[in-house]
């Protein structure tokens, strides 16, 4: 059923007010016409304009009669259409082809009855057919969604500004105060006793201390990376409210807690040989 | 200065302070030599007036501010959403990009040289250790700061139609950063440098099949020299951060054509 936006129905019915036309709700549907020519068709069509009165109370204007009876579409075509090409057949076998003509033609369809269907037309002495309906929702979108909207300058803008003279501020003061280390030359004959990747690696090097590199190193974060990447196509749960995604949440949390843990234990908890201790016995093995 | 007078004696003093810098602050916006250098017209030629209309056409006539809408959503700005994370990632690259071009200018990637290079700028270089600190510091952040909003992501569920592509962008623009923090790492040329990288590239040998070419690919040698380190230096200055900005293009121009930062939980 299209759904025909409300400052249009007003727009008409103020249009029709203007020309002496009865406002849609009280007759079918039509096209203003001369005031003149609009009684007749009204009398002709009058199946159209008993089921109309109906729909009054629901203010709805011409659809609110399809609405009433269950929905019956055949093809794509709304029933209500359907409807009233049907009662038009029904009008046009019945009363002689009084008002074979449909639309906007009601003018001419006055003077209808005394002039007999042309010969030549289509089955049942049509002379018109319906080719297409359009339905309004899928050429016009007639109301934007309204959302709580502000101007990037300054709210948004201003705010990064702030992030980013702090992040530089801090990052200024922390690099004069904390050096970044350089040992000595490199030398490929004198290897340190530990030798450990850089942090975000240790948590590889610590399941090497577990598993055959071949899975260590490549198998487990190469189906890490993986399962991060169809995570989306796989959780096809829509709703983002934290309590309807526990299992993803709690999955989620339980690998990053698996992760932070083994980075901190091969960066901290592994000493000489790589074997582990506890830092506040055996000092510290590490460096960023 | 009403407020001084109902206030306590320090919310009086403060209140006076204030009005006492506000009042400074007039005499010499309002004097002769500012209102002639300043006026509306003098630097920029039209003069700003605070109104929608001037607010669109700053973000609209800027070509590094027209990364952003005109418009943001009202809870797109809320701080506690987002923590910044993404765009200080996003400048933190920026501030890499230009420390490191500083470094560039004293360092020659050879086995003979780096060392030495980087001990210069450690003691030589005016600022170059200051700026040697920066880009090292800032490396560790920006991959602290790649991953947090994407956990932040996974928790608001922010990965989910219709951003899941910009997601499996994101985790690229993870393993990239990643891959430039790994590569940079070598680049000092010292004993961490060297046995880091080894720790990790003897992993990569493991790769099934085609384990050791992939090594050989990386490491230009059987084991790591200076052709590792010419090889390493190109993919940190060249070509990670070439792909990088590609992605980084991609995911922008996707978190605005998906309808901006996800909706409010």
């Amino acid at each position: 059923m299209p759904d025909i936006p409300e400052h249009l129905l007003k727009r008409s019915a103020e249009r029709r007010k203007a020309l002496g036309l009865p406002v849609p709700g009280e007759t079918g549907e039509g096209e203003p016409a001369a005031p003149e020519a609009a009684e007749e068709p009204a009398a002709a069509e009058a199946p159209t304009t008993e089921e109309a009165p109906a729909a009054e109370a629901g203010s709805g204007g011409e659809e609110s009669a399809g609405e009433e009876k269950p929905a019956k579409s055949k093809g794509g075509v709304p029933a209500h259409l359907l409807e009233r090409s049907r009662k038009r057949k029904a009008a046009a076998a019945g009363g002689g082809g009084a008002t074979a003509a449909a639309g906007g033609a009601r003018a001419a369809a006055t003077a209808a009855p005394t002039i007999p269907a042309p010969a030549g037309t289509g089955p049942g002495g049509h002379t018109q057919r319906l080719l297409t309906v359009v339905k309004s929702g899928s050429i016009q979108q007639t109301r934007a969604e309204t959302q709580d909207k502000v101007h990037t300058w300054p709210h948004l803008l201003v705010i990064e500004f702030a992030a980013l003279l702090g992040v530089t501020a801090m990052l200024l003061v922390f690099s004069a105060l904390v050096k970044a280390p350089l040992l000595g030359l490199a030398d490929v004959n004198q290897t340190p006793n530990p030798s450990k990747a850089p942090w975000y690696f240790l948590g590889l090097q610590e399941l090497l201390t577990m598993f055959h590199p071949m899975v260590a190193g490549v198998t487990i974060p190469g189906m890490g990376l993986f399962l991060l990447m169809v995570a989306p196509y796989v959780d096809k749960n829509p709703s983002n409210k934290p309590a309807d995604r526990k299992f993803a949440i709690s999955l989620f949390t339980l690998f990053l807690m698996f992760w932070a843990v083994l980075v901190i234990i091969g960066s901290f908890f592994r000493a000489t040989g790589f074997n582990f201790v506890f830092p506040w016995n055996a000092g510290i093995y590490f460096d960023l | 200065m009403a407020n001084g007078s109902n206030g306590g004696n320090g919310q009086g003093a403060g209140a006076k302070l204030l009005t006492r810098v506000k009042e400074a602050g007039e005499k010499v916006g309002g004097s002769q030599v500012m209102t002639s250098i300043f006026r509306p017209g003098s630097i920029f030629r039209k003069g700003y007036t605070d109104s929608p209309r001037n607010r669109s056409y700053v973000i609209m006539n800027s070509v590094l501010y027209h990364l952003h809408p005109v418009k943001v959503k009202r809870h797109a700005v809320k701080v506690s959403y987002t923590l910044c994370l993404g765009g200080l990632s996003f400048f933190l690259f920026i501030l890499l990009t230009v420390t490191g071009i500083f470094l560039m200018f004293f360092y020659r990637p050879t086995e003979a040289q780096a060392w030495t290079d980087v001990q210069n700028i450690e003691t030589a270089v005016y600022f170059g250790s200051l700026v040697r600190n920066m880009h090292r510091w800032a490396a560790h952040l920006m991959v602290l700061s790649v991953f947090l909003p994407m956990s932040r992501v996974f928790y608001h569920g922010a990965y989910k139609a219709p951003r899941e592509f910009n997601w499996v962008v994101g985790v690229i623009l993870l393993t990239l950063t990643l891959l430039l923090s790994f590569t940079g790492y070598l680049l000092p040329w010292d004993q961490l440098a060297l046995w880091a990288v080894t720790v990790g590239t003897n992993m990569m040998g493991y790769t099934p099949v085609f384990g050791s070419s992939v090594k050989y690919a990386l490491l230009g040698s059987k084991e790591i020299s200076g052709e590792t380190l010419l090889r390493w230096y190109v993919l940190h200055v060249l070509l990670l951060p070439f792909v990088i900005v590609i992605f980084m293009a991609i995911h922008f121009w996707r978190v605005r054509k998906d309808g901006g930062i996800s909706g409010p939980l």
